[in-house]
Parts: structure tokens; sequence; C-alpha cells
């Protein structure tokens, strides 16, 4: 296969594209903010099952909503008998799990099973938002820490934009479609960042490689010349890892669910990035034989 | 790169086999130890609590101050120095003055490093309070390795006892933790409904046998508490006759006489003795039973009690009765604990969790491995015979160390399929460019070979990077993520360099003449 497609061609395009994609998400993010889950924001999650077909939401919303538990919120889980029901109660209360069994049997019977509890209480889930932040940022330092050891500073600049990109772009469309953030997406978070840095890496691995070899090139049509040398790599490698997302999307069950959809979007972003942030950042740095030989001295 | 050693393959063989090995171990038992190895299933895979406590030790610093201001006191007396108004604060110290004359000696005696009132430690070269003072008036409170020390002493005081009750609840292997210097962590394995620990784990169970006392008489030295059931309040003695130290059983009976549940107790010999003179004096008197500040009954003494056992009556159903027996018995938390995480799995979403994941896992497999053979053909055989062999390095390490598989682990699995292929794919796309340029094939899978492992080798460490922040960093089921992502990637470059090269390397010298391999 000898492709030669002129991706740099809309380089300028795309980047403006990315520049309005990256102030919207972060618009977003300020304005609309994000949905934490209990991890985050504290509070109680049930996830209840109901044995039977008479009760239905609205039952289970008027139930809730009579036990005093502030605001309520009530979702379907996968499929038409399971419920989440999240809220945060200011009060303490010991026995809040037992007693919220007890009212339920009353108003509905005892044709429901509380499949999972998470109770946070907000000092904790200070913490592990904290811990969440620090994480993202340590990968972020480390990974800025590892292509500048490994490469020069024109193209960690690259690779680091590119990761920025990714990751604002994906909290941008939680944030706009109210998904909800848990710990598992911040993991999900983490390896995006890994697996950007990745997709990157390769490619600048092949840029820096061509600038050896190919002395007369523009940096211009080089890196669409390593770009398309590495294009079918690209593509097989995000199909597999995309094969292997999508299962875990459709057959790992609702609880990876958001993990998945995280990933699904970091992988998207990521191969998109390589190619139309972190290349054309070398291009806008005038990146030359030079660069890389006086490094190297 | 295409060069193996006789050593080399029989090495990889050997530790193939193994891996192979232990992950078959997970399907069978074996009666060896050191074979018998398994994957721990992780709580939101096989159901269970976790529960996290956060221990107050206000009360504690308090406790501790009073017991020191009353030393203090009698140590100065000792000394023939006047000491004046010593209190504790709310600020958490110990206040006091002293005649102005005294100030030089209070100071020297407080700061002297082999004196007994203000202990001082060798190895944090910290006394154990910190003395400020101006002019006549003193204040001391904790130093900081003085505050450490006590807050040390009373979680593992309080990890102890967490232990004993939750022991004796009888769940399956428990796991209890430290975490920082204010927090347990309880895991509970299996357990679906974890109120009875939780209200077992939320009571102090600190038990006191005081006077109830008439509500004219002194009122300096006794309280006003509520009896547990909210059916009354009485005036009772702060002197305590007997604590519930002093106990060395407590079990559940059934009365005869009244048909009532009641806690019977013994008393070691000191509190036999203490009850036993009180009882004596105090008959026709009201005794309270306090518990946790609360009176659980305060029956009238009708004769003196000498055999150093009694019984607690008070509406006790016979799980009520049960509950307090096994708290007396396990003894008195240092300070109440708060739970302040709690996730609960049932043992219905484990089972579903297991086999989505596993079902994912699964078709996760297929799809990749029917990609690689459409797309490479006789390669993509070898990279999945490598990917193959992969998954069972991976089960396998992570059943030799006994690792905790997660749902977010089983996810990591996944992705680590799907990633995996990414070194072979590197590898055999440069193979293909080389050998556009190079006739000879062995020369050019070499050159591939060559040449892609910088790549390669990049690609995997800022995987790795990210998963060894998340482990360090996640909490619970993500650090399981965490490890089968860092694992996975150990055993993918091993099975890439190893298996699918010396498969690579058998077939293509086997077929050098062919014209085109790959």
């Amino acid at each position: 296969m000898n492709l030669n497609i002129n991706f740099n061609k809309y380089y300028k395009l795309f980047n403006i594209i990315s520049i309005i994609l990256v102030v919207l998400s972060i618009l977003s993010i300020l304005v609309k903010g994000l949905n934490y889950g209990v991890d985050f924001k504290g509070g109680t999650l049930i996830e209840l099952r109901i044995n039977d077909n008479q009760t239905n939401i609205s039952t289970l919303r008027s139930a809730f909503n009579n036990m005093n538990l502030g605001d309520v919120a009530i979702k379907n889980f996968g499929n038409d008998n399971d419920f989440l029901i999240k809220f945060v109660k200011k009060e303490k209360d010991k026995n809040l799990i037992q007693n919220i069994k007890k009212d339920l049997t009353k108003i509905i019977g005892s044709v429901f099973e509380f499949r999972r509890v998470e109770s946070v209480g907000p000092k904790v889930s200070a913490e592990l938002l904290n811990k969440g932040l620090i994480a993202i940022a340590a990968s972020l330092g480390a990974m800025l820490f590892y292509i500048w050891i490994r490469f020069e500073w024109q193209f960690s600049l690259g690779a680091i934009i590119a990761l920025f990109h990714d990751v604002i772009l994906t909290i941008g469309i939680f944030s706009l479609f109210s998904i909800e953030i848990n710990l598992s997406i911040v993991a999900a978070l983490l390896t995006i960042v890994g697996y950007s840095m990745n997709d990157t890496v390769v490619i600048f691995d092949r840029v820096r490689e061509n600038l050896k070899k190919h002395l007369s090139i523009k940096i211009f049509e080089l890196t669409n010349l390593s770009i398309n040398e590495t294009l079918s790599r690209t593509i097989i490698t995000s199909a597999t890892t995309m094969l292997a997302l999508l299962s875990i999307f459709i057959f790992g069950g609702e609880i990876l669910k958001g993990f998945s959809l995280a990933m699904i979007l970091g992988v998207v972003f990521g191969t998109y990035s390589s190619i139309y942030i972190a290349n054309p950042t070398l291009v806008y740095l005038k990146v030359s034989y030079r660069t890389v030989v006086k490094e190297e001295k | 790169m295409l060069k193996f050693s006789k050593l080399n393959i029989l090495t990889t063989t050997l530790l193939s086999i193994l891996v192979i090995f232990f992950t078959i171990s997970n399907f069978t038992t074996f009666d060896d130890e050191y074979l018998n190895k398994k994957i721990n299933l992780g709580l939101d895979l096989q159901g269970g609590s976790y529960l996290l406590l956060k221990i107050d030790n206000d009360p504690v610093v308090i406790k501790e101050l009073q017991n020191k201001a009353i030393s203090i006191k009698t140590f100065f007396k000792e000394q023939k120095i006047n000491i004046y108004n010593i209190k504790v604060t709310d600020e958490k110290k110990i206040i006091f003055s002293i005649n102005k004359k005294d100030i030089e000696k209070v100071n020297e005696l407080l700061n002297d490093k082999d004196g007994t009132v203000n202990p001082y430690f060798d190895q944090f070269k910290s006394f154990q309070f910190d003395v400020t003072n101006q002019s006549e008036n003193f204040n001391i409170l904790f130093s900081k390795y003085g505050l450490i020390r006590l807050k040390t002493s009373s979680l593992d005081q309080a990890i102890e006892i967490v232990r004993r009750r939750v022991d004796e609840v009888g769940t399956n292997e428990p796991n209890i933790l430290k975490r920082g210097n204010d927090r347990i962590l309880v895991e509970l394995p299996g357990l679906d409904d974890p109120m009875r620990i939780k209200n077992l784990l939320g009571k102090t169970a600190n038990l006191s046998f005081r006077f109830v006392t008439q509500a004219s008489e002194e009122t300096f030295g006794s309280e006003e508490l509520e009896f547990e059931d909210g059916s009354e309040v009485a005036r009772v003695s702060k002197r305590i006759i007997v604590s519930g130290e002093n106990l060395v059983d407590a079990q559940p009976r059934m009365d005869n006489q009244t048909n009532e549940t009641v806690v019977t107790f013994d008393f070691d010999r000191l509190g036999a003795k203490r009850f036993g003179r009180a009882t004596s004096k105090g008959v026709g008197k009201r005794l309270a039973i306090v518990l946790d500040g609360k009176v659980i009954s305060a029956p009238v003494i009708q004769e003196a009690i000498v055999a150093g056992s009694g019984q607690i009556s008070g509406d006790f159903t016979f799980q009520s009765a049960t509950d307090l027996a096994l708290l007396l018995r396990s003894g008195a938390l240092p300070a109440p604990l708060e739970i302040i995480e709690e996730r609960t799995v049932g043992p219905g979403l484990g089972q579903d969790s297991i086999r989505s994941g596993l079902l994912a896992l699964i078709i996760g497999f297929v799809l990749v491995i029917s990609f690689m053979m459409i797309k490479y053909r006789i390669f993509g055989i070898i990279a999945n015979t490598a990917l193959i062999l992969n998954l069972f390095f991976l089960v396998g390490i992570l059943t030799l160390f006994e690792a905790t598989l997660t749902l977010p682990g089983i996810a990591g699995i996944i992705l680590t399929v799907g990633m995996a292929v990414d070194a072979n794919v590197l590898i055999f796309e440069r193979i293909k460019e080389e050998v556009r340029n190079e006739k000879n094939q062995i020369i050019a899978f070499d050159a591939g070979y060559n040449k892609s492992r910088n790549a390669v080798l990049d690609a995997n460490i800022t995987t790795l990077i990210a998963a060894i922040i998340l482990f360090f960093l996640g909490s619970g089921p993500i650090k399981g993520f965490a490890v089968t992502l860092g694992i996975g990637i150990f055993t993918t470059l091993f099975s890439v360099y190893f298996i699918a090269r010396l498969l690579t390397s058998l077939y293509v010298i086997k077929n050098k003449n062919k014209e085109q391999l790959i």
C-alpha cells in the first residue's frame, strides 16, 4: 500500500475547527458545568431492580419524593427494571438505607432489590476529586517529561497541545451531554492521555527519521509523508482498539458504559489530533533537519 | 533480530507452559498450597461491602488533656508550687496560672527532658506537649508529635476493636486496614447488607455502672441522662463504679422467670470487688447501666451482688441482646467512628458484571483476531498466537501474584487485547516498507524489527506511564484497571519480541526464497 493522501492541505481549516471546538468545550465546562457522580459530589446512589411489572419510574419518583431525601434523581439504568437513584442528603442518618428500604416496602411492596449502594461523604468526595485532578495533572506532566527527554522541544510542544486538545474535547462532550463523571471516567481520561501520546509519538518517530533521510524536503511535505507512511498502522491500531472498546461499550454492562464511551471519544480525538494538531505544530515551528541534528551532536 | 538461541526458545516455551498452567489453576483446585493460586475477585465482582471509617479523635484528646491536668495539679502540689484556675479549654489546651516568683521554676520543670510530667521523645526530638507562657499564665497543648502519637495509638486500638467486632459477627474473610492516620478501611466480601455491621461499628460501647442520684442532691457531680428508649430522664452520678473495661464476658440469655431476653455478664476480680462493695453499700438505691451516654436500665439494688456477675434487662429482642453482648465482649472503642464512605454491591450485580465483562472480552477478542487474520493472513496467525499467549501471560501473572480482579480490571484486559496488536502492526508495516527496497527477505525482516523498535517502545512506555500514575493515585476498582493495563504492557512486549518474533523467524527462514512473504 503506497498511500499519498494530502492531509496537510486542510490543516489550517482543521486547526480553526479544533480551536472552535476547544473553546466551545471550555465554555460548556464553565457555563454548564460537569455532571459529577457521587464519587466527586458526595451523596448516595442506589441501583434498584424491580421484580414486577406494575412499578414504573413515576411510582418510584413519587415514592422517593415522599421520603424527605432532598432532590432525588431517578433514571432507568440499562433496562426497564433497573433504576439508578441519586440524592444528597444533608443531615446525617446512620440508618438511611434501612429506612429507605422500609419506606419503599410500604409503598410498592417487597418486589425490589438493592443491587448496589454507594454513599460518599463530602470530605471523601472532595478528596477523590482532588486526587483525580492530581492524577490527570501528574500524567500530563509525566508525558511532558518523557517526550522532553525523548524529543526536541518543538515535538514536545506539539504532543502536549494535542494531549490537551483530546482531554478538553472529551470532557467538553461529557459536559455538553451531561454524562456523569465518576472515578472510572478519570481512569479513562488517563488512558486517553496514554493513547493520544502513543499515537503522536509513533508519527513523530517517523518525522524525525525522515528529517535525517530527506534533507531537501520541506517540513510541510515531510510531515505529510510521515503521516502517510505510518497511516496503515494508525488505521489498524485505531480499528482494533475501537473493536475492543465497542465490545465493552455494547456488551460490558451499564457500569462500564461511561468509561468505554470516554475511551472511544479519546481514541477518535487522539487519532485526529496526531495528524491535525501535533504535526501542524511542527510546521508552525519551522522544524527542519537542523532541529534534530543540532541536538544530537 | 531473527536469530534465536536454543536456550532462548526453551525459556520462552517453559514460561508459556507455566503461565498456561497458572491460568488453568483458576478453574481447578490443587492440594498443594503453592500451586493452588487464584485471582481474587474484587468486591464489585463477588459482591460485598466496602466501608471507610473515620475516627473522631477530639474526645480522646480532651480526655487525655483532662488526665494531664490532674497529674499536673498533683505534680506541682508535690513540688510545693501553687497553681490556680487549671482547666482544659475548648481549643484543646490546658491553661493555668501561678505566682510570679515561680515562673522560672515551672518553665524549667515542664521543659525537663528527663521529667515525667512532660515526657521527651528522643526519636522525634520533641516533647509530648508544647508549653508557652505569658508571664504567669501558662498554656499547654499537644506538640505535633505528641498528637500524632496519641492519634496513632487510638487508631491502633480502634482497629483492634473493629477487628474483634467484625470477627464476632463471623463474616467471610474480612479485610481491615489502616488508612492514613485517622481512617480504617473495612472490606467485607460477600456481605450484601452491611446494616448490622454498620450498627455495631457505629457504637463506641462505653459501658458504665453508676448510681442514680436524687434530683435535689448535689448537681455538680452528676448529669442528666436520657433513657435509651426515650421514656425517662435520670440524674446520674458522674462517679463510675465499674466500667466495661472490667468485663470478662457477656452473653445473651433468656431469663426463665420473666421470660425476657437479658444480657448476662461477668466481671474480672477488680470489677467484682468494686461492684460488690458498691452494691452492698447502696441497697435500695437505683443503679444506672449507662451505654454511650444513654441509660439502658436503672434497676433498684435489692441486695449486695458479690458473685461478680449480673444481668442487664431492658426490652431487648434476641438480636439486640446478642449485639449488646457482642459489643461488651469486644470492648469499647477509644473514640466514635463515623462511616464516611460506603460501597455495597449485591451478589446478583457482581454475577452480572462478571458475565457481561467476560462476554465483552470474548467478543472483543474474536473481533480483533478476525480482523488481524483478514488483514495479515499468515502473519495474522502469528500475531494472534502471540495475542492468545499474551492473555495467558496476563492472567497467569495476575494469578501468580493473587491479584484482585475488578470490573475495570476486566476492561483493562479487553483494552490490552485491542492495543496489544499495535506493536506487531508497527513491526509488520515497517517490514512491508523494508521489503519494497530490499530483495533479501531475511535482511528486510531484520531491518523491519530494528527500525520499528523505537516506535514500539515509545508507544508502550506512554501507556505504561498512565498506568503507573493511575495505580498510585487511583482507588479501589480503578487500581485493578491500572494493574491489568500495566502488566498487560509487559506481557505484550514479551509476547511480541519473544513469541511473535520467534514464529516470524521460523516462518521466514523456512520460506526465504518465496516471492512475497508479507
